[in-house]
């Protein structure tokens, strides 16, 4: 059986680790957002429907 | 989390310190769902006469394809009773203890929005309303409304699935006219079929649950008499588009052959009564909708390039 202290760190990185990826995912939504309204706005401007 | 006793919610309590991963709020969003909304989506884009900016093109089967995502979502926030009790749902998100069902429900309701917005201001608002429709309609008419009350759940219930390739349409015209009214009809009267034969084979479960899918509340010979019914009316639906000029003599003579195949299918069902022959019509179904539509849409640009050059 593991040590407590060990499973508390294992836990702790894994919810770290979590954490990380939804962080990573959230920045990609909202940069590819920003390039999605950037070009919807370019194609716009030059008269594109 | 062996217990099997363990409500969704109690479950998603338990969870609540981990939280989600990524690939949870995928799995929302029912990708292998998505991916047939996204073709026939296309395909309205493709047949639909007159031109849109490949950009903003895109931009509407994104659109599509994030509602469609999106109504899959909250659709499994108000089922996570039922998923709970099915084997084939029980690891969904919220069941599987991995997600807080109010996660999955502002989800489903942001991306709603956001997804209706965003073809409204990018493409045009007859493409948005009926996109706002289609999520409405599975949301609050099949998954609120029919699914628990009636055997007759996925025949109405099945517009929404059917509206994908109108919004396509609309997209492009910004109207809806015969043409994309003809790939609702079909779509429409594909699912009845094609749901009765999965759940042919998956009554057991659906019984469980308390769904009243047509073969737990009328038996199964009254479903695969309706399935033969259904296909009947379903295969000469899908030529129409041909003699109407919609669609030229390759696509008619494939939808003859096709269409017999999907007959062929549905009386085996009838005759052979077996789970066999259910699931191979269920996966022959699939294939069926998706050649046909690949079929028009080969036409269409065929005949696009010939009247180019």
């Amino acid at each position: 059986m593991a040590a407590p202290g060990k499973t508390d760190r294992d836990d702790r990185n894994g919810r770290e680790r979590r954490l990380r990826q939804r962080n990573l995912a959230m920045l990609a939504v909202l940069g590819g957002l920003a390039v999605l309204f950037y070009v919807i706005t370019i194609v716009k401007m030059g008269g594109g429907n | 989390m062996t217990d099997t006793s363990i409500s969704p919610d109690s479950a998603a309590a338990v969870a609540a310190d981990d939280g989600p991963l990524v690939e949870d709020f995928i799995a929302l969003l029912k990708p292998r769902v998505m991916s047939l909304v996204v073709f026939t989506g296309l395909a309205g884009l493709v047949l639909a006469p007159g031109h849109l900016h490949p950009v903003l093109a895109c931009v509407a089967l994104l659109c599509i394809a994030v509602g469609a995502g999106a109504s899959g979502a909250i659709n499994m926030w108000y089922d996570r009773d039922i998923d709970a009790g099915m084997a084939r749902t029980r690891n969904r998100p919220i069941p599987g203890g991995r997600m807080e069902p109010g996660a999955a429900l502002g989800f489903g309701v942001t991306l709603s929005v956001g997804s209706v917005a965003v073809m409204g201001l990018a493409v045009n608002w007859t493409a948005a309303a009926l996109l706002a429709l289609t999520i409405g309609f599975y949301v609050f008419v099949y998954t609120m409304w029919l699914k628990r009350r009636t055997p007759q759940n996925i025949v109405i219930g099945g517009a929404a699935g059917a509206f994908p390739p109108m919004i396509g349409w609309a997209a492009v015209t910004g109207d809806v006219s015969l043409m994309p009214g003809l790939l609702f009809a079909i779509i429409f009267l594909w699912t009845p079929p094609h749901f009765w034969a999965l759940s042919l084979y998956k009554a057991g479960e659906y019984a469980a649950v308390n769904v009243p899918m047509l073969p737990v509340v009328a038996g199964r010979d009254a479903t695969r008499r309706q399935i033969v019914l259904y296909s009947l009316i379903l295969v000469p639906v899908t030529i129409v588009p041909w003699p109407l000029g919609h669609a030229g003599a390759v696509y008619g003579a494939a939808a003859v052959v096709l269409g017999a195949g999907f007959l062929y299918g549905a009386f085996r069902v009838w005759r052979e009564r077996s789970d066999r022959a259910a699931k191979g019509l269920f996966a022959y179904s699939i294939l069926y909708l998706f050649l046909l539509f690949a079929l028009l849409m080969v036409d269409a640009l065929t005949v696009g390039l010939w009247g180019a050059a």
